[in-house]
């Protein structure tokens, strides 16, 4: 069972060195548990660019994210996960280790 | 259909309903089939047992017939070109359980239910209606919601519960304490609504209901031993339902604690209550709200006759239980306490602070009406009564209110508080 795990955050600060560290320690121990499958972080929500080719004619290209919020998505991982309860403790950890919030998603 | 017949498949629906949704969980990892089918059964049964006789065994022939209508529907499913809904939904992924075998499915069953990944009010419509079997307009005038909403609330869970792979067990013993207090809450509340079951029409002591929420407390408890808090909830249960038959008179109307016949109490679940209180004090360790809750019934059951209570006790341990739980719930009752030990007109005091937080709540108009009524204050009294009989959902409750009301014209301004 997969898992999308977005870290949430509120403003514009990128991850401390300190933070950076607690993350790499983190991610090792996903790995050796089996849990890791991606990892990444993201750039500023402002540098996103939106496209909707949805209707016929030229597509529409937008400057900025698809939907503006005070909270964004700053990066992610996708866990590998026996069931939720799995995926929770390990997002016990990783909020820590961040020092982020995280929204814990399963795949279909 | 005979009467021996319906009250066959009432019996059967209190017994059974949980039973055959956990088996069905547990076989085909849905709890949405599970459901579905239980229901289907317990349909087949209203149609089929009158004119074949109640089965010997009716748990068994539920859980056969829930069983052959999951396997109709996922074979329906299958064939309509769906996924493949093969049992693997859910594992039963704890093969040797570090706390030994867990008999009783029902508590894999409520461990789901009340998993912290649900909403709180969630996860109590949930329990209600997988293994308490209440069915959907039930739980929605149980909670004051409209039937559509409570309907798609529990959907919805069933939903996550898939989509998320909510595990179907007992959790593991470091997790088991965090989330036997989400449990102990919901029993607490499927108690409630037994003890103080709302709705027109509908019973004012819903037995099933008290005594699932008891049973369900013993299966926590069972596992959990040493839990200071589900021994408190286990005893509070007890202590109250022991006064049971005593708290509603034979045409239905609510009798308070201090007009009951003692001997009706049920003594042998008095006497368990008492040991489970003095088994917490003895342990020296700081109680929890439940604990503190269920030492308050201790008090009043060890009296015996009213005029006996331990006033001073009682307010004592409501004085802790504020410190626990400073709500306005909590103040109120410290008040009704307080009115035995220091006179009406204090509690009143108290009380009328609390207005703001509890215009809604029906206990808080009724216990005004009674201070007024006792400080001789009709108007306010009547006034009081009506405001609690607008918002009292249950039956024996409001039959209760209506009398005090029409009562009042006879009531002796300064009379002392009754005992």
């Amino acid at each position: 069972m997969q898992y999308l795990v977005s870290v949430i955050h509120d403003g514009s600060s990128t991850g401390t060195a300190e933070e950076m560290a607690a993350i790499d320690v983190f991610n090792d121990k996903l790995r050796a548990g089996g849990h890791w499958v991606f990892a990444g972080g993201l750039a500023a929500p402002s540098s996103a660019t939106t496209v909707d080719s949805r209707a016929d004619g030229p597509p529409a290209v937008t400057d900025g994210p698809f939907v503006e919020t005070k909270e964004h998505v700053a990066g992610l991982w996708v866990w590998e996960a026996e069931d939720l309860d799995e995926a929770l403790a390990l997002a016990v950890e990783g909020s820590k280790a961040c020092h982020r919030k995280l929204e814990v998603r399963p795949f279909l | 259909m005979t009467v021996d017949v319906t009250e066959a498949i009432t019996r059967a629906h209190h017994e059974e309903w949980a039973r055959v949704v956990a088996a069905l969980t547990r076989r085909f990892g849905d709890l949405d089939v599970a459901e579905d089918a239980a229901a289907e059964a317990f349909a087949t049964a209203v149609e089929r047992w009158p004119r074949d006789g109640v089965p010997v065994n009716p748990g068994g022939w539920l859980t056969t017939t829930a069983n052959r209508r999951a396997i109709d529907r996922l074979r329906r499913e299958s064939k309509r070109g769906e996924k493949q809904r093969a049992a693997v939904m859910w594992h039963d992924d704890d093969p040797a359980p570090p706390l030994g075998a867990v008999e009783d499915e029902r508590l894999r069953l409520i461990f789901t239910c009340c998993h912290p990944a649900l909403a709180p009010e969630t996860r109590v419509a949930l329990t209600l209606r997988m293994v308490g079997g209440l069915t959907v307009p039930e739980i929605a005038r149980a909670f004051l919601v409209q039937e559509p909403t409570m309907g798609q609330r529990i959907t919805r869970a069933k939903a996550k519960i898939k989509a998320a792979r909510i595990p179907y067990r007992v959790p593991s013993a470091q997790d088991l304490p965090a989330r036997v207090s989400g449990v102990l809450a919901v029993l607490f509340l499927v108690f409630n609504e037994g003890y103080l079951a709302t709705g027109p029409g509908t019973d004012p002591v819903r037995a099933d209901l008290t005594a699932e929420a008891i049973r369900l407390t013993r299966l926590v408890r069972a596992q959990l031993p040493d839990d200071g808090e589900v021994a408190g909830l286990l005893a509070l249960m007890l202590l109250t339902e022991a006064r049971r038959l005593a708290r509603v008179s034979p045409d239905g109307e609510l009798i308070p604690l201090d007009r009951q016949d003692r001997t009706a109490w049920d003594s042998s679940l008095v006497a368990e209550g008492h040991a489970l209180v003095r088994e917490r004090l003895a342990s020296g360790e700081a109680p929890g709200r439940y604990q503190v809750l269920a030492a308050i019934n201790a008090v009043h059951t060890s009296a015996r006759e009213a005029r006996d209570t331990d006033w001073s006790q009682i307010v004592a341990l409501y004085d802790q239980l504020v410190r626990l739980d400073p709500s306005p719930v909590v103040a109120l009752n410290r008040a009704v306490a307080v009115a035995e030990l220091d006179g009406p007109e204090v509690a009143l005091a108290t009380v009328d602070q609390l207005g703001g937080a509890l215009a809604g709540y029906h206990a808080f108009h009724a216990t005004r009406a009674e201070l007024l009524r006792r400080l001789g204050r009709a108007d306010g009294a009547r006034a009081a009564y009506d405001d609690a009989i607008g918002l009292a959902g249950n039956t024996a409750e409001t039959a209760y209110l209506t009398r005090r009301r029409d009562e009042l014209g006879s009531v002796t301004p300064g009379r002392p508080p009754s005992s």
